[in-house]
């Protein structure tokens, strides 16, 4: 009953849409003439074309300076906004109207399913060594793809994670600035912050950079073994977070003591923030493990210069580093 | 002309059958339906624009001084991909519009992906037989999103440098072979050989293009073999579709939707600034800026690593999984992984295997839409997180009263959108526009 219903239905719906005036012989129904629209279109046609060629003088006017992306843009954007109207007005006025019904594809062909089942069924008829011949197939293929993937260890030294534990810095290494010039204790002040590299390193190692800041001797709480690490209060962690690797390039100073929070070392990637007067221990964020020390000492010149390497790896962690 | 044309190409391959039925083709209509359209749309802009530059972008990370017209920067050591970067956006005539074109279109992109995405799983149309073509788009947002990454990962940039270290360490933290797999991609310790930026720089103008080309491919030739489904109503039964044919009906429709993508994401190249890497300077490891945001695709990421609680797991003195492994591959892992499985579960849970034509109203299927909804919830929770520095620098929120609230909504949201969603379909359903009001017809 329903589906003679939709049947009807579908049928006055089609006939009503389609097919009302016009021969038999019409694919498509016709469109009663619309010249006021067809003026429409033409003239958002001729639009877009006065904004487009408006697009040649202005790349070629070098006098425009700081506004000619704004006007190319604008140029573009609107010949593309003027045919797309164009486009609509066609859609909507211009061409035949009609809603079309059709039956959806078949969900599926069981029959066809069968036959190729079979076929392939019926082509290993004759075949008497299946198994064995399955193994040998499955072997094959395996060595196969383990040979084409084995290129793909050249991309880099894979098996040799101890490398990631590198850095450059030992006792008697100098620490540098910027500018690969040595820095004297006395330039770093208490409230300031100073980043500082390895003499000869290359910079942009993640074990190379440090963050160098001064505290009152009475404020550090550095662990026991770590007592004479921080010469005249001078205190240097690894520069890296040891959450996700950015530079840990913001520092809390007090600016008033009576209500500003402790000193502090702060990421800004995720704020794992670290306490440089107490070993760099975690205060807050994501950060899983301290902030890797590095014992200063003070030379003949009065310049920084590293007396030992760092407390833990520096930079984010892996599976199996050892971080004490 | 055109009957001597269609002779030629139908004698010649006897495609004229073929070419009719395409031009047939109908297309049901609903506002909804054009969201896929737009994500299409955005990617034949995103490979035009993008040709463009790589015409003048050049993907080296040799050193260089800059020495170009824009003063701040100069006497800087560069990167020749950084200072390629902003000469063609500061020297090319039209690159900087091009540049930013690109760079609105991979965010408008991705958003007419998730969009579409939430139209066809609050609607139902990723039910059988069209579940492959959900798998395939959900693989294609995957993709779009790593694309995405490297795109602005490529230019060397403070930010692309600050994102990689991030990208660095969540592949770090993956468990036993973390490290292993890091020192492959990247070919030595952070920041890389010179090689790694070759690798992007293919990935992301060749073999992830490719990649999605092939996949749009399926995903279209999928729907068009199934044809597309529709809303219930006058003549719309799961045997019977109705709509718009594509020829001449549909064609100056689409074209319209492509114009105006084109027209918006030139305006949008042309007007608003976006990315300006000449004012966050080339990368060094020793630099990171405050209030940095990725992409606003990567957000939720970014939120994940921000609301984990500061723990590695570790035994005695050694790290096991270090923490980004949680906010970065987990979370990202487990939101997939609900998308991939959710037609297998929800036709599990319901016992409803049969074919679907017709699309639910999301209020007509209040457990699916309530759960989709949590989810949702959930993520954008998580989103949200990834931007309370910048909440913390406009409304002066303090930053770890934030990141609590969130820890805490991260948990509360969910359970709280997915009674409140069940319950709204429910009174929706008993109202003057309930289902009971709609006209339905089933066929057998």
């Amino acid at each position: 009953m329903i589906d003679r219903l939709i049947a009807f239905l579908v049928l006055l719906f089609a006939r009503g849409k389609r097919r009302r005036t016009e021969p038999l012989d019409r694919l498509v129904p016709e469109a009663p003439a619309q010249r006021p629209w067809e003026l429409v279109a033409a003239a958002l046609l001729f639009l877009a074309m006065l904004s487009a060629a408006a697009f040649v003088p202005i790349y070629a006017i070098d006098s425009l300076g700081h506004i000619q992306t704004q006007l190319l843009g604008l140029s573009l954007g609107l010949a593309f906004a003027f045919v797309a109207a164009a486009c609509v007005v066609f859609a909507k006025r211009l061409v035949p109207q009609e809603t079309v019904v059709e039956p959806y594809p078949a969900p599926e062909t069981e029959h066809e399913q069968e036959r190729l089942g079979e076929l392939v069924a019926e082509s290993g008829d004759g075949l008497t060594r299946k198994r064995l011949l399955k193994f040998a197939g499955a072997g094959a293929g395996a060595a196969l793809g383990a040979a084409l993937l084995t290129p793909a260890a050249s991309l880099g030294p894979f098996i040799d994670v101890a490398q990631l534990r590198k850095t450059a810095w030992r006792r008697g290494v100098r620490l540098v600035d910027d500018f690969g010039d040595p820095i004297p204790a006395k330039r770093v002040h208490v409230g300031s912050f100073l980043t500082a590299y390895p003499e000869g390193a290359d910079h942009d190692a993640l074990g190379s950079p440090l963050v160098v800041v001064r505290l009152r001797i009475q404020d550090l709480q550095l662990p026991e073994a770590r007592a004479g690490w921080a010469p005249g209060g001078i205190v240097a962690y690894s520069k890296i977070c040891t959450h996700a690797g950015c530079a840990i390039a913001l520092y809390r100073a007090p600016l008033f003591e009576p209500t500003s929070s402790r000193p502090a070392l702060v990421c800004p990637c995720h704020y794992s923030t670290f306490d440089p007067a107490a070993g760099g221990k975690v205060l807050f964020g994501p950060a899983g493990r301290n902030l890797p020390q590095l014992p200063l000492e003070i030379d003949g010149e009065g310049n920084l210069h590293a007396a030992g390497t760092f407390s833990g790896p520096p930079g984010p962690s892996w599976w199996g580093v050892r971080f004490r | 002309m055109i009957r001597r044309l269609v002779r030629y190409l139908d004698q010649r391959s006897g495609t004229a059958p073929l070419l009719r039925r395409a031009l047939r083709y109908v297309f049901p209509d609903h506002w909804s339906f054009l969201l896929g359209e737009i994500a299409l749309y955005c990617f034949v802009i995103l490979v035009a624009t993008g040709i463009y530059l790589t015409l003048f972008f050049d993907p080296s990370t040799a050193k260089t001084v800059y020495h170009g017209s824009y003063a701040p920067l100069h006497g800087v050591t560069v990167s020749q991909a950084y200072r390629s970067a902003v000469d063609l956006s500061f020297h090319t005539k039209a690159g900087l519009l091009m540049r930013q074109t690109h760079h609105w279109a991979a965010d408008v992109f991705l958003v007419a992906i998730v969009l579409h995405l939430m139209r066809v799983f609050f609607t139902g149309a990723f039910r059988k037989p069209r579940d492959l073509v959900w798998y395939v788009g959900v693989a294609m947002l995957m993709l779009a999103i790593l694309e995405g990454f490297l795109g602005y990962s490529i230019v060397d940039d403070l930010l692309s440098g600050m994102g990689l270290a991030i990208a660095y360490s969540v592949v770090m933290s993956l468990p036993v072979v973390g490290a292993n797999i890091a020192l492959l991609l990247w070919g030595s310790p952070f920041p890389g050989t010179s090689g790694f930026e070759s690798r992007m720089y293919i990935a992301h103008v060749f073999v992830f293009p490719v990649l999605l080309v092939i996949l749009i491919t399926v995903h279209i030739l999928s729907i068009a073999a199934r044809h597309h489904t529709q809303f219930p109503g006058r003549g719309k039964t799961e045997g019977h579709v109705v709509g718009t044919p594509t020829f001449p009906g549909y064609v100056p429709r689409t074209l319209g939707l492509a114009f105006g993508v084109a027209a918006v994401l030139f305006l949008l190249g042309g007007l608003v600034q976006i990315n300006p890497i000449w004012q966050w300077g080339p990368f060094e490891t020793a630099q990171a800026t405050n209030g940095a945001q990725p992409d606003w695709y990567l957000g939720w990421l970014i939120g994940g690593l921000r609301l984990m609680p500061g723990f590695d797991v570790s035994v005695g003195q050694y790290t096991l999984v270090p923490n980004p492994f949680w906010g970065g591959a987990l979370f990202p892992l487990v939101v997939f992984a609900f998308l991939f499985a959710w037609p297998t579960i929800e036709s599990r849970v319901t016992g409803d295997t049969d074919f679907h034509n017709l699309l639910d109203r999301p209020r007509d299927a209040p457990w699916r839409t309530a759960v989709g909804a949590a989810v949702f919830s959930w993520v954008a929770i998580v989103f949200f997180a990834g931007a309370s520095d910048r909440v913390f620098v406009w409304l002066k929120i303090s930053y770890s009263g934030q990141i609590w609230f969130f820890r805490g909504a991260a948990f509360v949201a969910p359970v709280v959108v997915f009674l409140f969603v069940r319950e709204l379909c429910e009174e929706l359903r008993e109202g003057p526009q309930g289902s009971q009001g709609r006209v339905r017809i089933v066929e057998k």
